[in-house]
């Protein structure tokens, strides 16, 4: 039918199911790989092995006359062609970057660099080609780890940052902090690794490019988090493209959890391989080539410092980090173990003072950039690893050790000694409902039952908060962003009064095309079955910073609101004139617009946006069509926070860990779509305690990846979680328009840390061990728990 | 190599390289795209299709050892109009976010049902841990396993009733 059916019911708040599922469920997503251009080529990419070697020549000869080998690309085609280094999209004061070159053309600098390409008509002969090509590689020193590479004498991974020292950062008054520890009542000292891990979104990168020689026009499809992004570095910095002449459609994407933020290599070389070979080329990587190129996460070495005074108040917090980078730095590299990590270090406590010192190190790994938390997760792990520590050492609950030092619901907006102002709280009631839902003091007693026996318990309270809502653009590009960081949204009304939203976020699994809509049809008071978002096309929206950093709900979702708005008041306008009342005796309630009191004279959308088409009668001096946008810049962070609790039991004779429940509080304002809070909320945990549990990006020494498969690096399947119990509080964020903060990291952000507190709370109470780093794997538990129950660990301690 | 299988029904013979892994053949050579590839050494699952009653990760099949058989994609399992109870479950308890992963885990799901009806959580989550997820935390595809499961069950009961 024509029009919109009249409702009056409300879709902010329900648990609708997706609008998207049916082609996913179908088989109908529309991947980058399953794109298919008549005539593409396909690249096959020839990764160093070496994880740092000189490139003395590669002889492109013992290819070329392979079956269906149509050309190989080395870094001298790069430089050739004009090709810029690929950006840091964030700077820090004296901040040293070393060269980025999409294909290495002297030296490569980790296992799985690119130092040439094979483009070949099928992806088959492509990848036999790239397996032959000879390549006279001379290995050069490498190290891996951070406190490695900053030592005397350490292999330099770049010669333009001497001592691999990329920046030092600080955060804080290092001397109020001092004068903290100087009156201290008890300190707690712990040395922590939040050890490397590797996103691992289930599709694998891939890009399709085509150059179009008679308009110049390129178009790239992408698995891209943020396609306008993508867009503005590959034109501005690295391909000297018009940036009108590139379109980049980032379609269905199979998760991102940060990696597909970044500019690679690989989108680069696809445009100008389309371009050199004037057909389509398309790329796709094997998970191996995942493991050696998607971007890295954490990897920090950590001492952190805590001191209290003889009530148990807290009084300061002093981290000092080594962050490795790997062996370039992206995107967001300097900004992730820096304004995302250490501004999040004062945690949800009343803390006079804090200090966070960081020192950014290159290594011959694959590069660190920002995955699923970036920074936030560190800082949480920093933080609340150090309370239970202090917790422990004063004998007192955690859970009661952290209330009692919670900022209070009217100290916000609250200042913390670390530049942020946190904008809403109110951290208790989380807590209170957390206990209460797992059942604490039960727990707390099952454990003591359990004590000495050969299955133990552990139990971990842990209370967060983190910034989400990336991010005001002048306080961001104060602190050396490239970009801005506001969000842009186009609403599209069509005669028939059917609604097309466009936004600049992109979501690779988190539901926009749901949540956006029930937006939407709330405001404009039609069925949400009339409306659909568009995402992922430069092509079709205005513009667009991306979704990461849980930004798409809180800046994404705020911007739509603002150009709906803009619609309303238009359509109202309309709709005055067509009743022939003034503006303000018009109301716009139960699906019409109608006069204040004469409730059978109304006029419905479809008959506003009928006539803002025909403009047969619209007010003096009104445009014709119903159309709006918005760009949104936010106030300030959101601020999402809460408790988890996680449940361990630790087989003693194998020192297995099974995560036998888990449950959180978590508030992020008003919830749009339960449904999908509490499916990111699921997948943010089961990440986090993939992290405390399984999951290693393990490195030898010079930098060989020895957890480069899916047989090596483990991540958590069905059979090794519990079904979590999940609730909420609700406290909306007083600067934008939805009252909403971001829910996609929060799980991740508190998880690592409530697994690994729980895992720690058991081998506590059993063997009384302070720290042990993560992931938790059952030869690392046994081994603590034989120690310490043949006296090993007390001997040394002794 | 000549190759002849029936995909969803219907009868196709290609000619293929000997080394063309069956997913490769589903997706390249008949444009069958929602069986996904997720790693190279049969870890993720993503790949799961049956071949007869089996479900099995298609790469670890050669197109050419299928030769003869009947095989099954997500896209033989049902339509938007007529969805399979495993389609409609992980629609209405949200058991996929990317979707990526979503067609093996229907697919490997569907065998499970196929032998066990009413499988209960431990089960259906070791049936499915071949299967990653990235998204989920398995939670909600354990519901909407479970939720299939109680929709076919009545619809076994309402097929009784209207036998009898």
């Amino acid at each position: 039918m024509t029009g919109n059916e009249s409702r009056t019911d409300k879709y902010f708040g329900q648990a609708l199911k997706r609008k998207e599922d049916p082609r996913f469920i179908t088989g109908a997503g529309n991947y980058t790989d399953d794109i298919v251009i008549p005539g593409m080529l396909h690249a096959a990419m020839v990764r160093s092995p070496y994880p740092h070697a000189k490139i003395n020549g590669i002889n492109k000869d013992s290819v070329l006359g392979m079956p269906g080998v149509e050309a190989v690309l080395t870094g001298q085609d790069i430089v050739d062609a004009g090709i810029g280094s690929i950006p840091v999209g964030w700077l820090l004061p004296e901040l040293k970057t070393p060269a980025h070159p999409a294909i290495a053309l002297t030296e490569a600098n980790h296992v799985g660099d690119i130092v040439a390409v094979v483009i070949a008509e099928n992806r088959a002969l492509a990848e036999d080609a790239a397996s032959m090509l000879e390549v006279d590689y001379e290995p050069l020193p490498s190290v891996a780890f951070a406190g490695a590479a900053i030592a005397e004498g350490a292999p330099v991974v770049h010669d333009d940052v001497p001592g691999n020292v990329a920046f030092n950062w600080e955060i804080g008054d290092a001397t109020a902090v001092q004068e903290q520890f100087n009156r201290a009542h008890k300190t707690v000292k712990l040395k922590l690794k939040n050890q490397r891990l590797i996103p691992n979104a289930i599709e694998p990168r891939a890009s399709l490019a085509q150059f179009t020689p008679s308009s110049g026009e390129y178009l790239l499809y992408t698995t891209s988090q943020n396609p306008h992004i993508h867009r503005l570095i590959l034109a501005a910095f690295v391909m000297n493209i018009p940036e009108h002449k590139l379109r980049v459609i980032s379609p269905d994407v199979g998760g991102g959890f940060g990696s597909k933020i970044f500019q690679y290599q690989e989108e680069v070389i696809m445009l100008l391989a389309a371009r050199l070979m004037g057909r389509a080329v398309k790329w796709t990587a094997r998970r191996s080539e995942a493991f050696v190129s998607d971007m890295q996460g954490r990897d920090h070495e950590t001492e952190t410092e805590m001191a209290v005074d003889k009530d148990g108040m807290m009084l300061a917090f002093r981290v000092n980090t080594l962050a490795n980078l790997g062996a370039y730095q992206t995107l967001f590299a300097p900004a992730v173990p820096t304004y995302l990590y250490g501004t999040l270090c004062n945690g949800v406590y009343k803390l006079p003072a804090v200090h966070v010192k960081v020192q950014g190190v290159m290594t011959n790994t694959v590069p660190v950039d920002a995955y699923r938390g970036a920074g936030r997760p560190e800082a949480t792990y920093a933080v609340e690893r150090t309370v239970d520590a202090m917790a422990h050492a004063l004998g007192e609950d955690p859970a009661e050790f952290r209330r009692k030092n919670f900022i209070q619901p009217e100290d916000f907006p609250y200042q913390t000694p670390v530049a942020l102002v946190y904008d809403s709280g109110n951290y208790e009631p989380a807590l209170d409902k957390a206990l209460s839902m797992m059942k604490y003091p039960e727990l707390r007693a099952e454990q003591e039952r359990m004590k000495g026996s050969n299955k133990i318990l552990g139990v971990s309270v842990i209370s967060y908060v983190e910034a989400c809502g990336l991010a005001p653009s002048a306080l961001v590009g104060q602190l050396g962003a490239q970009a801005g960081q506001w969000e842009s949204s186009l609403v599209r009304v069509y005669p028939t009064g059917k609604v097309e939203l466009f936004t600049g976020s992109h979501s690779h699994g988190q539901g926009h095309e749901t949540a956006f809509p029930q937006i939407a049809a709330d405001e404009l008071q039609i069925p949400i079955e009339d409306i659909d978002l568009v995402h992922g096309d430069t092509g079709r929206m205005p513009y667009g910073w991306g979704t990461y950093g849980s930004r798409s709900a809180a800046v994404g979702g705020s911007a739509l609101k603002v150009a709906l708005q803009k619609i309303t008041a238009k359509a109202k306008k309309i709709a005055a004139h067509l009743l022939e009342a003034s503006e303000e005796d018009v109301e716009h309630e139960g699906g019409v617009f109608r006069i204040k009191g004469a409730p059978d004279k109304s006029k419905t959308f479809f008959d506003v946006a009928l006539m803002a088409h025909l403009a047969h009668s619209l007010p003096e001096g009104m445009e014709p069509g119903l159309e709006a946008t918005a760009f949104y810049d936010p106030k300030n962070f959101v601020y999402p926070f809460g408790t988890h609790i996680a449940v361990v039991e630790i087989d003693t004779d194998t020192g297995k860990v099974d995560l036998r429940n888990y449950g959180c509080v978590d508030d992020c304002g008003p919830l749009i779509n339960p449904l999908i809070v509490e499916g990111q909320v699921h997948g943010g945990i089961a990440q986090g305690a993939g992290q405390a549990l399984w999951e290693e990006g393990a490195y030898d020494e010079e930098g060989n990846l020895l957890a480069a498969s899916y047989m090596e690096y483990t991540m958590p399947r069905a059979d090794d979680l519990p079904m979590y119990q999940i609730d909420h509080t609700v406290t909306p964020s007083p600067h934008n328009p939805l009252g909403v903060k971001g829910i996609g990291e929060s799980g991740t952000i508190a998880g690592s840390s409530a697994v690994a507190n729980a895992v720690l709370d058991a081998l506590w109470h059993e063997c009384g061990t302070e720290h042990l780093d993560m992931p938790y794997t059952a030869e690392k538990v046994w081994k603590v728990i034989r120690d310490a129950r043949a006296g090993i660990g007390q001997a040394a301690d002794d | 190599m000549n190759v002849t299988m029936t995909v969803n029904g219907k009868p196709y013979t290609r000619d293929v390289e000997a080394r063309t892994l069956l997913v490769h053949f589903l997706r390249e050579d008949l444009l069958l795209t929602g069986t996904h590839v997720g790693c190279d050494t049969s870890q993720c699952g993503a790949c799961t299709v049956h071949i007869g009653d089996h479900a099995v990760k298609s790469c670890t099949v050669l197109a050419v050892q299928a030769d003869g058989m009947d095989v099954k994609t997500i896209e033989g399992m049902g339509t938007p109009g007529d969805l399979h109870p495993l389609q409609t479950g992980f629609w209405e308890k949200h058991g996929l976010q990317c979707g990526y992963c979503t067609p093996g885990m229907i697919m490997a799901s569907a065998e499970l049902l196929k032998h066990n009806p009413n499988p209960s959580e431990e089960e259906i989550r070791y049936h499915l841990e071949g299967n990653y997820c990235r998204c989920t935390g398995y939670h909600n595809i354990v519901k909407a396993v479970q939720h299939a499961a109680e929709i076919m069950a009545q619809g076994e009961q309402a097929g009784q009733a209207a036998d009898d």
